[in-house]
């Protein structure tokens, strides 16, 4: 048995501003989380993002603005009566508790019988598969196992809404890959409206149904992981979700032209005067051929050739002088034909990977 | 081959290990001599001194004095008491303060500090003098309440117990406020934060989670001034005005008034003992408190 699914709650935020003197921590930040929706906010340290989770705990007082919680405005609500679950960087585990004092916490708070607590503490610890481990003391516990004892902590009392600042931060990289599937999963499985917050856009991307990026203090863009990738609203977006080499190209009429040529796009060309190209390593592709038609292609010189395992990466001078990089894939087939430091290459990229955004940083 | 040079090679290898550990104690000897010149031979001194009768003979006369003359059994009981309530008046001033100066920030928690050191620094027999002169019947103290309407017959706070407890409570709070501050210090907010985000409202949050976290800081500090009020001198002396006679007092008078220097040992030696039989279940208590995780 583990924690039945809590009816979730959405969250709305509606034009919250907080300042700190001169600067703008969150800069009229509106955002609507859905039920039951697991939202990521993702962006540099210092861009607001764990001020606005703090706004949501309650641990933050904005200078203004709406927050609600279904129908209930929180917004002046202290943090013990949000009643919303959370994770914490440093896990906060009570040292001077078990590992089921710790998550008897918060049923102890709402009175409930002994033995109901012992049932539930137990269940929640199952879900996070630490079944027995309650007689633990917090510091004989691994940090994945923390981590674990945390979110037990954070759902038992069956929040309808949880909150994770950069909850596997602390955690080395396999670990993590690891955790970031389970926690995926228990929000599958519970379905509470989960904000997330991280500075790792592997993360985000593996684990949201969206993202909110956020930088300023402002939300640059909204959306699907799939559609930032592809689609950034502009450069900081586009240079934060991934790798890119961007090109400045021009607008001559209805063409957009970068070193003299017209380039075949299929996306939609973004209104502003400082378009730019975008070129994702790995869509980039080497011609050996020479130039494919129907295709934006580029002469470029191989600078360098790093070889990384699963695949290697191209650095190339274009011919017009800017650096561009290439992620192949490394096969059989093509093992001994990589190319060579100097050789004169073809890279081309097809219309739907030619993408066009706004230069701007903001 | 091999067999033969191994023997060989292990003796070698044993006299370098006998000379490092010889070597180890000639670095550590001054050290030894040290603690045997000023702490063994006193205390043994004290302890053969103690089971010398008035005649130079061997006797338990000086600890027969103590169990069968009341006075000093009172003399014990009013030091017990006098250190408990000093440190019960420390723990109720000092725990709020130290928390007072950990809410503050930084620089004005500092300037807390150093009002809490400065006195410390000070000689205790200045700070002694000066709560006589504010307390005594024409005192600061007495004359600005009556002149203030707060009450119309001088008050007797000092030369009895009140005077002593307010000297004593003065002089060991810093030794209270240190380790609870240290230990209120090393206390991560985010606990707070996780206690109050699962329901806990500030009361039920400090009690629950802030002030189990301190008690490790809370046991050293008192058991420190505990410890040291049982062998307090100077402040109950100046103080106390003859009325408050703890253990120290009797054996100065035992010296100076009777030069019974059996009689003063034996006191040295029972206060010596009861100190360390306090220490010794105190520290059990307080290793079984940091093996639950209270400790940092």
């Amino acid at each position: 048995m583990t924690i039945k699914a809590a009816e979730a709650l959405p969250i709305s935020v509606r034009n919250v501003t907080k300042t700190y003197g001169a600067v703008h921590a969150l800069d009229d930040v509106s955002l609507e989380v859905k039920s039951g929706e697991f939202l990521t906010l993702l962006g540099p340290s210092g861009s607001g993002k764990t001020t606005l989770l703090m706004v949501l705990a309650g641990f933050t007082r904005p200078d203004c603005g709406s927050l609600t919680f279904g129908d209930r405005e929180v917004i002046r609500t202290p943090p013990h009566l949000r009643d919303v679950g959370m994770t914490f960087q440093s896990y906060a585990l009570f040292p001077h508790m078990t590992v089921a004092g710790n998550v008897g916490y918060p049923l102890r708070l709402r009175k409930r019988p002994k033995a109901e607590i012992a049932e539930r503490v137990e269940r929640a610890l199952e879900t996070v598969q630490l079944g027995g481990y309650g007689d633990r003391r917090v510091d004989q516990l691994s940090g994945g196992q923390k981590q674990r004892v945390a979110v037990a902590r954070a759902i038992v009392f069956e929040p309808r809404i949880l909150l994770m600042d950069e909850p596997l931060s602390a955690l080395d990289k396999k670990l993590r890959d690891q955790m970031q599937i389970e926690l995926r999963h228990l929000h599958e499985q519970l379905g509470m409206t989960t904000v997330y917050v991280t500075h790792d856009q592997r993360e985000a991307l593996t684990m949201s149904d969206r993202i909110a990026v956020v930088n300023h203090g402002r939300i640059m863009q909204l959306s699907t992981p799939r559609d930032l990738y592809e689609h950034p609203a502009n450069r900081f977006v586009a240079d934060f979700i991934g790798d890119s080499t961007f090109l400045t190209v021009s607008r001559v009429g209805s063409d957009v032209v970068f070193g003299g040529v017209p380039l075949i796009h299929a996306g939609p060309l973004p209104d502003t005067p400082d378009l730019q190209l975008m070129i994702r390593p790995e869509r980039i592709v080497l011609s050996p051929d020479g130039p494919r038609d129907g295709a934006n292609n580029f002469a470029a010189t191989a600078t360098d050739v790093v070889y990384q395992g699963d695949s290697y990466l191209l650095h190339a001078r274009l011919d017009t002088g800017e650096m561009v990089a290439l992620r192949g894939a490394v096969r059989g087939s093509n093992a001994a034909s990589l190319p060579r430091l100097g050789d004169r290459v073809t890279l081309t990229l097809a219309p739907e990977d030619t993408v066009l955004i706004d230069g701007s940083q903001t | 081959m091999s067999m033969q040079t191994a023997p060989s090679n292990a003796a070698g290898l044993r006299r370098d290990e006998r000379l490092e550990r010889l070597t180890l104690f000639g670095l550590s000897s001054p050290a030894i001599l040290l603690i045997l010149v000023v702490l063994v031979i006193p205390v043994g001194w004290l302890f053969y001194v103690s089971f010398i009768g008035a005649n130079g003979q061997f006797s338990l006369e000086n600890y027969e004095r103590m169990i069968s003359r009341r006075s000093y059994l009172r003399i014990f009981v009013t030091t017990f008491q006098v250190s408990l309530l000093t440190t019960g008046l420390c723990i109720l001033i000092g725990y709020p303060f130290a928390y007072f100066m950990s809410q503050l920030p930084s620089r004005l928690a500092n300037l807390c500090l150093i009002t809490v050191l400065l006195p410390f620094w000070t000689s205790l027999l200045v700070r002694t003098y000066a709560w006589l002169v504010l307390l005594q019947k024409q005192g600061l103290i007495n004359n600005w309440a009556i002149s203030l309407g707060l009450w119309d017959e001088p008050l007797k706070i000092v030369h009895n117990m009140t005077g002593t407890l307010i000297g004593m409570v003065h002089i060991m709070l810093p030794f209270l406020i240190l380790p609870v501050y240290g230990a209120m210090k090393a206390i991560d907010r985010d606990y707070l934060k996780a206690a109050a985000n699962l329901g806990a409202s500030p009361r039920v949050a400090f009690w629950t989670v802030f002030f189990p976290l301190t008690t490790p800081g809370l046991f050293a500090g008192a058991l420190m001034v505990f410890i040291l009020c049982l062998g307090f001198f100077v402040t109950p002396a100046v103080l106390g005005g003859g009325k408050v006679i703890m253990v120290s007092m009797q054996i100065v008078s035992n010296i100076e008034l009777f030069v019974n220097w059996g009689a003063a040992s034996a006191l040295g030696v029972v206060l010596l003992v009861l100190t360390v039989a306090i220490l010794w279940v105190a520290s059990r208590f307080l290793n079984l408190d940091r093996m639950t995780g209270g400790g940092h």
